[in-house]
């Protein structure tokens, strides 16, 4: 029995699940902030894309590290933490046929996170916070800068509390029984992660404030690195999180896939809130004040039990998929389940591929860059963001942007128009988000540094300057960003059109993005018969060996190219 | 399916190709896991992040002194200084040089202390790609043995305002 008012709730015409009325103004309310601030993080992607591409240069250096700072904030802060406020809202009222909290306090942490995110950009483009995102000290930015974002995070945390207020009366009001869904189960992970890691910002951030208003007179350099990590990695593990709970929510919505095994799924989960805040320390493997064994330990022990996570969930989503579609009657070969599977459904192919991006090159390059000896030959190299570009974009934005193909529909009941283009979105957004990491990471590989105006060194003392083929992969970054933001503008474009002009489903179900019609070659008239083993997935396996395989490859490839440089302790 | 409360029970053992790979990812983090420790002892490349507090005037003095003592020449007006093989030689990480250039001999073992006295830096040895931070406050000690001879460039890759991408310096190495 749901606890909601009668007048505050829907019943959903597709799914049937009750909607509170409250969490649903919340998600789009949140849901618009988040586009809004994709919209803006993109302008200034393309903007400093094809600045680093040296034969456009587009920018003057001024607005070009203001543009980075524009581009990393709303990208990896106000885009991301919207998006997941709105899917807090949604695992912990939808799914769990609860009504939200409170309407009061959800409207103080969105005004706070508002505000927060406005003043913060007010202040960049008054050139008053040219300090990057992780506006490291003695860099110094107008306290303004930093109200800005312990306001957004205090408006992130009040939502994380009312997420979970929300779970405690869904138990006590006993509105569904048992043990919550597994979606549910990824969003309570996020939400944990996301209070450490909204904690450790303030630890960074309210001492830094202070310091710039000057109230305190020093902030020693380290101690606001491994602090202000506390808040940059993590934080991308609540997107990481997000994402996989979106991956199997995307499944079950497309496929009707199942979890093969729940314990599995929710062990994964649980392995990233115990071990995902030492990845911090990734940041620190050259820095100088912590030792060797400090850098190792928090590497590998903790880190690899996080990745182990991560290699689970990359197996338990497409084998589900995989269950799923066997059962519907496509059972020839290892991957007639994977061929026929709805990609014509943008839904599915956004996940498909976030999964597929974030797995094979995120992923293996995330784990590979952050081994501690090998950073030496990446720290701060444009192979960083080479990988990141593949884990946030590629992976979360893509799966968030599957998502938004059923939260238009379900949530804001209206259908997109233009499905034959909305369709092939998912593809352009994924070609050219893959050119983009390729291009930074080979241009990493040449020793191109991130956050850099100008590798040609034009009116410097000493002159330094890169190979031709580097030159070549900051094109590639550049002909793969104009894709990417190509594939984001009609995202956004027809998502805008749907949201405001789209056709009103009131009433009936959503249109379909296209179902998996049940493969009657199998049983001919009869119905498909059962399959004989429910957990035997031979077309997963075979992905996953060759993710393994690829993953050693180039592990130890790293390890070739270290032992080729000068030697050092 | 995920959005639904699973049966009750649902606690089990994995099975099939699932609970296979697990073993296999497992047994694969356990090797990368290992490897970082065995690089440690045995492998010639570590950062392992010696380093000793220094106030930036005590440094900018070490460097001084460092430049007065062992200059050998001059290029752009920036000092060419020899380090004595075995010794400490200084770079400071500086808005927006590296300061000096530094001449070292291939296969010698040298103490390169680096820091800044203004903001964070990185120290990016191109086109080998060696990268380090550069803390002000930290006199970080790379114990660095080069392996090859020829020219070669110092660029900052750690964001320290407007003049970043013309931070530049040089290491010399000679057979």
């Amino acid at each position: 029995m749901g606890n909601h008012r009668p007048s505050e709730v829907r019943i959903c015409d597709t799914t049937g699940l009750p909607v509170c009325l409250t969490a649903q103004l919340f998600i789009r309310l949140n849901a618009v902030a988040a586009v809004l601030a994709l919209l803006h993080g993109a302008i200034a992607a393309i903007l400093i894309a094809l600045t680093r591409w040296p034969a456009v240069h587009l920018l003057d250096a001024v607005y070009y590290y203001r543009f980075v700072t524009v581009h990393g904030i709303n990208m990896l802060i106000f885009w991301i933490l919207f998006m997941e406020i709105a899917i807090l809202y949604f695992a912990c009222t939808v799914l769990l046929n609860s009504r939200l909290a409170s309407r009061a306090w959800a409207w103080v942490a969105f005004l706070l996170m508002a505000a927060g995110a406005i003043l913060n950009n007010v202040i960049i483009y008054s050139g008053k916070g040219d300090v990057m995102m992780t506006s490291y000290v003695p860099l110094r930015a107008d306290p303004l800068f930093y109200l800005g974002l312990i306001l957004f995070a205090v408006g992130a945390l009040i939502g994380c509390i009312i997420f979970f207020a929300t779970l405690y009366i869904a138990k006590r009001d006993q509105t569904y029984t048992g043990s919550v869904p597994l979606v549910t189960f990824g969003a309570i992970a996020a939400a944990i992660i996301a209070v450490s890691t909204i904690l450790h910002g303030a630890m960074a951030l309210i001492p830094t404030m202070l310091w710039s208003m000057g109230w305190i007179a020093n902030i020693d350099p380290g101690w606001y690195r491994i602090t202000w990590w506390g808040l940059g990695h993590p934080s991308q593990q609540v997107n990481v999180a997000a994402m996989v709970a979106v991956w199997y929510l995307l499944a079950t919505l497309t496929t009707g896939a199942k979890p093969l095994n729940e314990g599995v799924c929710r062990t994964a989960f649980v392995l990233y809130i115990l071990f995902i805040n030492l990845a911090a320390a990734h940041h620190l493997l050259v820095d100088p004040g912590v030792s060797a064994g400090w850098k190792i330990w928090n590497t590998s022990y903790a880190m690899y039990l996080a990745v182990l996570a991560s290699m689970l969930h990359g197996f338990t989503v497409p084998a589900s998929v995989e269950v799923a579609m066997r059962e519907k009657g496509y059972r020839s070969g290892l991957f007639s389940w994977l061929t026929n599977a709805p990609w014509q459904n943008p839904g599915f192919s956004a996940m498909f591929l976030s999964l597929v991006i974030f797995g094979f090159v995120g992923g293996i390059t995330g784990v590979t860059l952050g081994t501690q000896q090998i950073n030496i030959i990446a720290h701060n190299t444009l192979r960083i963001p080479g990988h990141f570009h593949a884990t946030v974009v590629g992976g979360t934005t893509l799966a968030f942007m599957g998502l938004a193909f059923y939260v238009v529909p379900l949530i804001f009941q209206r259908e997109y128009a233009f499905r034959g283009l909305v369709r092939r979105i998912p593809y352009l957004f994924a070609a050219g988000i893959l050119l983009v990491s390729f291009g930074m990471t080979f241009a990493g590989s040449y020793g191109v540094p991130r956050r850099h105006w100008d590798i040609d060194f034009s009116g410097a003392n000493l002159s330094a300057g890169f190979a031709a083929g580097a030159h070549l992969s900051l094109g590639v970054l550049g002909i793969g960003a104009l894709l990417a933001f190509a594939g984001l503008l009609l995202f956004i474009l027809v998502t805008v059109h749907a949201v405001f002009l789209g056709e009103s489903n009131m009433g009936r179900a959503m249109q379909s993005w296209g179902e998996v019609v049940p493969n009657v070659a199998v049983g001919g008239r009869e119905p498909i018969p059962a399959l004989a083993h429910a957990h035997h997935t031979p077309g997963t396996m075979a992905l996953v060996m060759v993710l393994l395989v690829t993953f050693m490859v180039y592990y130890f490839a790293n390890w070739k190219a270290l032992s080729d440089v000068w030697q050092v302790r | 399916m995920s959005i639904q409360s699973p049966a009750a029970g649902w606690l089990k053992a994995p099975t099939g190709n699932e609970r296979l790979w697990i073993g296999l990812a497992l047994v694969w983090c356990l090797v990368m896991s290992a490897m970082m420790p065995y690089w440690h002892f045995r492998g010639k490349q570590n950062s392992t992040g010696e380093s000793y507090s220094v106030r930036p005037a005590d440094f900018l003095q070490r460097v001084e002194r460092f430049v007065q003592t062992n200059k050998v020449g001059e290029e752009k007006g920036v000092p060419i200084v020899e380090g004595t093989p075995g010794g400490d030689i200084y770079l400071l990480a500086q808005m927006w040089r590296f300061y000096p250039i530094i001449k070292m001999k291939k296969g010698q073992t040298y103490r390169l202390h680096l820091s800044s006295p203004d903001l964070e830096h990185g120290f990016s040895l191109q086109p080998i790609n060696m990268n380090f931070q550069v803390l002000p406050g930290y006199d970080h000690v790379l114990t660095i043995t080069p392996t090859m001879s020829g020219d070669f460039p110092v660029i900052c890759n750690e964001f320290c305002g407007i003049g970043h991408h013309q931070m530049t310096g040089k290491l010399i190495v000679v057979d």
